[in-house]
């Protein structure tokens, strides 16, 4: 029996709107990593998401639930990302500098426990943005004031940048999407991931006191005179506020994004009045083209995941949260992630990790967020252009990153996996 | 007769070691020699930061890449070291600041020195094994001329060195 003609061009319809999601995400990705002539990235990413919506791959009602989605999302993490640099209007990463100095004492291993600490709290309250680009700086002045070798301690800061950002949704874009995703209120969430948390950073500590060791023996001058720091009282306030806030609105069912919204309202007011900060320096600060391209990559990807790679991928996320089945899924996480970016990884695994349940889902975030630590700049995609494109790179010495990552990424997610089994199991997914 | 070329004295100065090479040339260069205190930036800080930013998909806005700010923080460092070092030594000397693979930049600026001094930097608490890091391992194996190596502080005991290993098994007697 021959194939009907209406089968046929059904059949050809799928391939080709296969073929064009699968490029254009190619396309967004490629222009991501490469940013041709400094464009921000959403400048493709948008019409991109534009042609799949003309060309019908995906349709209104699709991308609709996807904005839905996503647009909380997006508020919260904009809401984040100004509430980070007010807090460095206010002083707050100056006055991280003076309290490491004085914890370290002249000792490079005490300012190694104070890096630790704090880039790993700054991390999960603040976000990875603001460890890596408003706390490395000060750390490595840190290091520099006090006459130590900055190397273990800049590398600890972009390190907890990924693996302290597994505590709370708001630590990082990947987990605000999979809170999602999850259906987990958020403190719940923060319940099941503080034990993945302390250990993968336990796991980081104690890899770096070996890995750093004649680095960390070379010693450190104590500071000049016992500085005291000027305490930034009010912004302290204000993100304890914020946080308790986001447990009590989770508590009452109100989106936390709300209480993030609260506390940067706060801060922008106090800044605006002290003339500290402008609307256009808060506006600059949510970083709109980025919200743009987040929002755009989520519509491109929910095209490319909806035709073919639900399919294709399905069978490789377990369907049970077993021991054995959290560590594939973290694993697979892992992969994809350092073969192009967690972000992508965690926008393709999502749709097949939420059905499984929450802690399918949090095991995406284990390996989408510790995973990255494995190349030095995020990804092998991400490498391979810098590479080419030879931006910064001359001569840094990636055998160094990598022997660094190949100790560190395994043991920490192995370790994280087990904590996470071990919380699912006390707690309950 | 032509005047004698002086000869030239590099100390290799580094952040935590470095009072030890600059107190080491104060006492074992000659008088009249050229004394150069060399420091090297290393790449591999800036690039884990240049690194961390670029792991961050779509934030576009490359002035806000912190590893650009190290670079800067890092050339302030680098002053504020040679001037210290300066300041120690009192002597006269010059301050050479390079960039690059460290021990492969120490190495090449060394080729026709006279004398290169180095910190110990590595396991400080006993003598031996692995009390260099594996840079300065790299520059001691493969300078172009003579080394000092000095301990930036007191040398730890003779009795710390580890007991020797098990020789082989004596014939029968």
């Amino acid at each position: 029996m021959s194939p009907s003609p209406l089968r046929e061009g059904l059949v050809l319809n799928t391939s080709l709107t296969e073929t064009l999601s699968v490029a254009l995400l190619a396309g967004v990705l490629a222009c991501a990593l490469v940013r041709p002539w400094g464009w921000p990235e959403a400048v493709v990413a948008v019409p991109a998401a534009l042609v799949l919506l003309g060309t019908g791959v995906i349709s209104l009602d699709q991308a609709r639930s996807v904005a839905q989605r996503l647009g909380p999302v997006i508020g919260f993490l904009a809401a984040v990302l100004v509430l980070a640099q007010l807090s460095d209007d206010e002083g707050l990463f100056r006055a991280c500098g003076s309290w490491m100095a004085r914890a370290a004492a002249g000792r490079p291993r005490r300012l190694l426990l104070a890096v630790f600490v704090l880039a790993s709290v700054v991390t999960a309250v603040l976000s990875l943005d603001a460890a890596v680009v408003l706390l490395t700086p000060v750390v490595f002045a840190t290091a520099a004031r006090l006459g130590a070798r900055p190397r273990p301690h800049v590398y600890a800061c972009t390190h907890l940048a990924n693996t302290a950002s597994l505590l709370l949704p708001v630590s990082n874009l990947t987990n605000l999407l999979a809170f999602a995703a999850s259906g987990l209120s958020f403190t719940r969430f923060a319940a099941l991931m503080a034990l993945p948390w302390l250990v993968a950073i336990g796991a980081e500590y104690a890899v770096f006191r070996r890995f750093f060791a004649s680095d960390l023996d070379a010693g450190a001058e104590a500071p000049l005179a016992a500085e005291a720091p000027d305490v930034p009282v009010f912004v302290l306030a204000v993100v304890a506020c914020t946080l308790a806030g986001f447990a009590l609105a989770s508590a009452a069912g109100v989106n936390p994004a709300w209480a993030a919204l609260a506390g940067t309202a706060v801060l922008a007011a106090r800044g605006l009045a002290q003339r500290r900060t402008t609307p256009a320096a808060i506006a600059r600060a949510a970083n709109v083209p980025f919200l743009l391209f987040v929002l755009a990559l989520g519509i491109v990807v929910r095209a490319v995941v909806d035709n073919g790679l639900a399919g294709a991928l399905g069978h490789l996320v377990p369907a049970d949260i077993t021991l054995p089945s959290l560590l594939a899924t973290a694993v697979l996480s892992a992969v994809l992630a350092n073969v192009i970016n967690n972000l992508p990884a965690v926008l393709v695994l999502l749709p097949l990790a939420a059905p499984v349940g929450p802690g399918a889902v949090l095991a995406v975030l284990l390996g989408a967020n510790i995973g990255p630590n494995l190349t030095y700049a995020g990804s092998l995609a991400t490498l391979l252009w810098r590479r080419i494109a030879r931006e910064h790179d001359s001569g840094v010495d990636l055998g160094e990153f990598t022997r660094l990552g190949l100790l560190t990424v395994p043991a920490a997610l192995i370790l994280a996996v087990l904590a996470l089994w071990a919380s699912l199991h006390v707690i309950g997914g | 007769m032509p005047e004698p070329v002086p000869v030239t004295v590099i100390a290799w100065i580094v952040e935590g070691t470095w009072p030890a090479c600059v107190d080491a040339a104060a006492t074992h260069a000659p008088e009249g020699a050229d004394i150069v205190l060399l420091h090297v930036t290393g790449p591999d800080v800036p690039g884990a930061a240049h690194g961390a930013y670029a792991g961050l998909l779509g934030r576009g806005r490359p002035e806000r890449d912190p590893g650009s700010r190290l670079q800067e923080l890092a050339a302030t460092s680098a002053q504020r070291l040679q001037r210290a070092a300066a300041d120690r030594l009192g002597r006269p000397c010059r301050g050479l600041e390079r960039s690059g693979r460290i021990e492969r930049e120490v190495v090449a600026t060394a080729e026709g020195a006279g004398l290169l001094i180095v910190a110990r930097d590595g396991d400080r608490s006993h003598l031996g094994p692995r009390s260099l890091s594996p840079a300065t391992r790299f520059v001691v194996d493969h300078a172009p001329c003579a080394v000092l190596l000095v301990w930036p502080e007191a040398a730890p005991a003779v009795a710390t060195i580890p007991p020797p290993p098990p020789g082989p098994p004596r014939p029968p007697e």
